[in-house]
């Protein structure tokens, strides 16, 4: 069996298994990994996201992604944990959680989840639930209102990524199945970018789109804020062994081909195609093989995942030109091209890379009972479907609910003036 | 005397101002600017979507200059920032009906 295909979920149930006693090198790495993935929201997407921006709107995606932070976690102190979880050593249903740990009851400081403490587990996946939502910012910035921006996101925790969540690493149907999703593929990049795609459709494009220019406002935050995301993304995918083992060495390795291979692909498709080659486009190519290797981080070897960034690099440029230049959808900052094709691509190659026997493309393995690499993949397939479908449709509601109690966006006039001003009396820049 | 406005490439400053500076034009006063004749504007490209900037980045030069000095100084500026390419600029100029130097009270082209 792939162990790597057991991770999260199986934390979950090796608290109920024999040696519950917490091993100090995965408990180090953990803690460290814990803090990557929280720098990769703040800062690392906070910058990458404002540099991308007008300049009267930076404070509000600053706002927004610093302003989840602090919501999402205490969401998922008091809910998000138990319905993505459920409670250590129970058997769990295939849909959600048995809320066995509500407001982390029965969660103390001598509790363990594998090896490492419990608390521990239940604060790595807070900040996997904190930019997930946080990605989602990136479609209908410069032009949601900011309460509408909360009472989304926290319905949508809670309705969308801790039930997903749990399918995939709790214990529930996707994971049971055999899904391979490392690092959360489906889970945090399906979803998000789902997400994005169904609110940026349903907002409609910020005023005076395809008309006039809105290039971003300050690309060195963009490239800061990407380097950051580049190292946090250690944390996430490596983190994701939830030990300090072989598999979290591999997974950083990996981890780091791929965004190196989707860099220099996008790269050179900018290169090709228009003459020169942007800092905006290698910086998103580095998103887009992360976006992509993600799921992939524990099944693949090194050389597929230089054909995985390679191909994210290529298809994830395509795929933004063809959203935004022939559906003409305003998805702001490019979510849905970027993570959600990604996130599918690398979803759908793990199920071919894991195959043990293509020479140097060769992977860990399948999941347990899978023997082909068709098997593994109608598996992929089906997480990427339930996803997609599942999320498309709980966001329309949800979106839908939030405009009929707060209006969605702010109005015109406001929004030629911008976030900055309109919602938080505060200018990013006086210079 | 004359008011000559210069408006040259950006990368030629240098040399129109040692130019001028040979042939005994002593001062000047420099502005960015921003502007399209002939050459038009550019494009830019963020992540396939290309937006066109209609204004180039050029410098603007003001010399107030002895009327004897006139032909001297175009024939300056002309040769410093030509590259013979599209966009190297133009220079007007306009009569000065007069100059005072704050500190001196001097006037005319004594104040030059």
């Amino acid at each position: 069996m792939n162990k790597l295909a057991l991770l999260a979920g199986t934390a979950l149930f090796a608290n109920a298994a024999s040696a519950s006693e917490i091993n100090q090198a995965d408990t180090a790495w953990i803690l460290t990994a814990t803090a990557l993935v929280l720098f990769m929201t703040i800062p690392g997407l906070s910058l990458f996201y404002g540099g991308l921006v007008r300049v009267k709107n930076v404070l509000s995606v600053l706002m927004q992604c610093f302003a989840l932070t602090c919501l999402m976690s205490l969401l998922w102190f008091a809910l998000g944990y138990t319905i993505a979880f459920g409670s250590d050593g129970v058997e769990q249903g295939a849909f959600i959680g048995d809320f066995g740990n509500i407001f982390l009851m029965g969660i103390s400081i001598d509790s363990v989840n594998g090896s490492i403490p419990s608390t521990l587990f239940a604060t790595f996946q807070m900040t996997f639930a904190i930019i997930t939502p946080a990605l989602i910012v990136g479609a209908f910035a410069e032009r949601m209102r900011f309460s509408a921006m909360l009472i989304f996101s926290s319905i949508w925790l809670l309705v969308v990524y801790a039930p997903v969540c749990h399918w995939v690493w709790g214990g529930g149907w996707l994971g049971n199945m055999g899904l391979q999703d490392f690092a959360g593929g489906t889970v945090v990049h399906i979803t998000a970018a789902v997400a994005a795609l169904v609110a940026a459709m349903m907002m409609g494009p910020r005023k005076g789109y395809g008309k006039v220019a809105m290039p971003p406002h300050n690309l060195t935050l963009t490239v800061a804020g990407a380097g950051m995301l580049w190292v946090g993304w250690f944390g996430f995918n490596a983190g994701s062994a939830v030990a300090a083992d072989n598999s979290a060495a591999m997974a950083m390795l990996v981890t780091h081909l791929s965004a190196s291979a989707g860099a220099l692909a996008w790269m050179a498709m900018e290169w090709i195609r228009h003459g020169k080659p942007s800092v905006l486009g290698i910086v998103t190519g580095m998103v887009a093989g992360l976006g992509t290797i993600t799921p992939a981080s524990g099944s693949v070897g090194p050389a597929a995942a230089v054909v995985i960034g390679l191909s994210a690099g290529v298809v994830c440029y395509f795929a933004t030109n063809w959203i935004k230049n022939t559906l003409k959808i305003d998805d702001s900052l490019d979510v849905f091209p970027v993570h959600g094709v990604g996130g599918i691509l690398g979803t759908l190659l793990a199920g071919v890379f894991a195959s043990q026997q293509l020479g140097i493309f060769s992977g860990n393995g399948f999941s347990d009972g899978i023997e082909s690499i068709g098997g593994q993949m109608m598996v992929q397939a089906t997480g990427v479907v339930a996803t997609f479908v599942y999320t498309a449709v709980a966001s329309w509601i949800i979106l839908k609910f939030v405009d009929v109690i707060v209006g969605l966006r702010i109005d015109e006039e406001e929004e030629t003036q911008g976030l900055d001003l309109v919602l938080h009396d505060e200018r990013g820049y006086d210079l | 005397m004359k008011m000559m406005t210069a408006i040259i490439k950006p990368f030629k400053l240098d040399d129109v101002r040692e130019a001028l500076h040979q042939i005994g034009i002593a001062g000047m006063t420099v502005e960015e600017v921003k502007g399209y004749g002939r050459q038009k504007g550019h494009t830019e490209l963020y992540r396939g979507a290309e937006y066109l900037v209609e204004f180039q980045p050029k410098v603007k030069i003001q010399i107030a200059i002895a009327d004897a000095q006139v032909d001297a100084a175009i024939d300056a500026v002309c040769e410093a920032a030509s590259t013979g390419k599209i966009g190297d600029g133009k220079i007007f100029v306009a009569p000065l009906e007069q100059s005072i130097r704050i500190r001196t009270g001097e006037t005319g082209e004594e104040a030059l």
